[in-house]
């Protein structure tokens, strides 16, 4: 061990990472958090949900200080067609009472405030620094070399939490590259309104908050989802397609997000908006069968570069944070036995997959290749289902049998019944 | 609203030198150019009979690391402090 080696190295200011450098250090280790950006939270970005539990497990009753936007009481999904959507949605008063579910959050302000906190917890955080490369010795991490002169550090354990992209553990073996199906290319614009707008808009009372999703025309009928999350006095709008789609599509990410604004339904909800931001992000979505191995002889890997994000129920910061605390957890246990071995770091995997984390993704791992065979669920179905409730619903003296006749005989003429059938038998085995 | 418009509204440092670098002879024998629609920044453009790279406008996503067919990008992150960066997140 060296001397000038800290007890920890924590690559990247982003929920996992901040978290775990925020739980060593107020259990008074030496922790170093390296972050590449300019502040914890600059190169960050997410649709823009934050889930209590999760972060009260790390800072409890953290949302009467940090800078949340608004608690979520609505969640709705729209399964849109070019005119229309079928919407289906939960609004609660429950979810209006203090402790809430979930927040809006725009990164920029809620990474720099949690960094913050790490901060005054005694971590040391070196902003405007890529992490280059693992450093080894003896088939163990020892370090982490970083861009700056004799920027060497050196640590009992590293725990890396770098992002998606992930280039640390790629570099060094641990992980393979990532394919085109595996990652959700998201654009988003972040539109400023009035407060009072908002509110009145999305039916809200001070403070309260809606989140829409959005599937299927806005994805041009290919995987992948639309949102609509209201913030404080702005709105995030997005949209995220399979990264082999966006291929196939000839489309750029650019062309779809400005269709989705001006589809009718949707260009009333952004009314008299302003854009202020635009941003690109690489989602994770490869699920259970595309994590990497979690930990090695003294290094753990947590949040997006672990691909830890659910992409049925758009769950990611609340497994980021969850993986980042289990890892400082396991990191301490490792400290009390002397031995930061590969061996004692598997205790964070079975840590990870006693929690709900690799139980959800594990219980989801069929996901991902379901729906990259199944576009008719971004495509037909949206389009029937719109079809058959403007059919039920407009009244125009027809009879209601010879309106379901109809309807059947729309569907099955463009997916047999078999098909049907079979899709939907599928669709309710993946995701039971 | 054009996306010259959007990029413009976002802080850039640009680094003097690119942290985006093809190989030119992959560029040349790839016939479908994916990279120069799926970019969300535009930062790939076919002009002149080779692929110019605005890395001065990198939203630094990853998205071209991965879906470049020949996967011959050496993609790294600009340097500390430089690049985007987003004020909202």
């Amino acid at each position: 061990m060296r001397e000038d080696a800290f007890d920890a190295i924590v690559v990247g200011a982003g929920p996992a990472g901040t978290a775990a450098a925020y739980l060593l250090a107020k259990s008074g280790w030496q922790v170093v958090l390296v972050e590449r950006g300019d502040y914890p939270g600059a190169k960050n970005v997410m649709g823009g949900i934050l889930y209590r539990v999760a972060m009260e497990e790390i800072i409890p009753s953290f949302w009467k200080e940090a800078p949340v936007e608004r608690h979520i009481t609505e969640q709705r999904v729209w399964l849109l067609s070019s005119d229309s959507a079928f919407s289906v949605g939960y609004k609660s008063d429950r979810l209006a009472k203090d402790p809430y579910n979930a927040f809006t959050v725009l990164r920029a302000k809620f990474d720099s405030w949690f960094a913050g906190k790490a901060e005054e917890a005694g971590a040391i955080l070196v902003p405007q620094t890529v992490a280059e490369e693992l450093i080894w010795e003896g088939g163990r991490v020892i370090g982490v070399r970083t861009g700056r002169q004799e920027g060497d550090l050196f640590a009992s354990v590293v725990i890396l939490a770098e992002g998606v992209n992930s280039l640390l553990a790629k570099k060094a073996g641990l992980h393979p590259e990532i394919l085109p199906h595996q990652v959700a290319l998201a654009v988003k614009e972040t539109i400023c309104l009035p407060k009072e707008r908002i509110e009145d808009r999305f039916n809200l009372e001070d403070g309260e908050g809606t989140a829409i999703e959005i599937v299927g025309e806005n994805t041009k009928g290919r995987v992948g989802a639309g949102f609509i999350y209201t913030n404080r006095e702005s709105l995030s709008v997005g949209v995220g397609v399979l990264l082999s789609d966006l291929v196939e599509l000839k489309l750029t990410p650019h062309d779809l997000i400005e269709a989705m604004k001006v589809h009718p339904l949707i260009r009333r909800l952004l009314e008299g908006g302003k854009t202020e931001e635009y941003a690109a992000h690489l989602v994770p979505e490869g699920g259970w069968s595309a994590i990497p191995p979690l930990f090695a002889d003294g290094l753990m890997i947590a949040g997006d570069a672990a691909m830890l994000v659910n992409s049925v129920h758009r769950e990611g910061s609340n497994m980021a944070l969850t993986s980042g605390r289990l890892a400082a957890e396991c990191a301490l246990k490792a400290k009390e036995m002397g031995d930061f071995s590969a061996k004692t770091l598997s205790r964070y995997r079975k840590a990870l997959e006693e929690s709900f984390v690799l139980q959800d993704l594990r219980r989801y791992r069929k996901v991902s290749d379901f729906f990259s065979g199944h576009n008719q669920f971004f495509s037909l179905y949206p389009e029937m289902i719109n079809e058959a409730a403007h059919e039920i619903l407009v009244v125009d003296s027809v009879p209601k049998g010879e309106k379901v006749r109809r309807i059947k005989e729309t569907i099955f003429k463009k997916r047999s019944k078999f098909q049907f059938l079979k899709d939907f038998y599928h669709f309710w085995r993946i995701i039971r | 609203m054009k996306l010259e418009d959007k990029l413009y509204l976002l802080r850039f440092k640009p680094d003097e030198k690119t942290h985006l670098k093809p190989k030119e002879e992959d560029c040349q024998r790839c016939e479908s150019r994916p990279c120069t629609l799926f970019c969300p920044a535009q930062v790939y453009k076919w002009e002149g009979g080779k692929l110019v790279v605005s890395f001065e406008n990198c939203l630094e996503c990853g998205s071209c690391r991965i879906g470049c067919r020949f996967v011959s990008l050496d993609w790294r992150y600009p340097r500390g402090g430089y690049g985007v960066s987003f004020r909202f997140g």
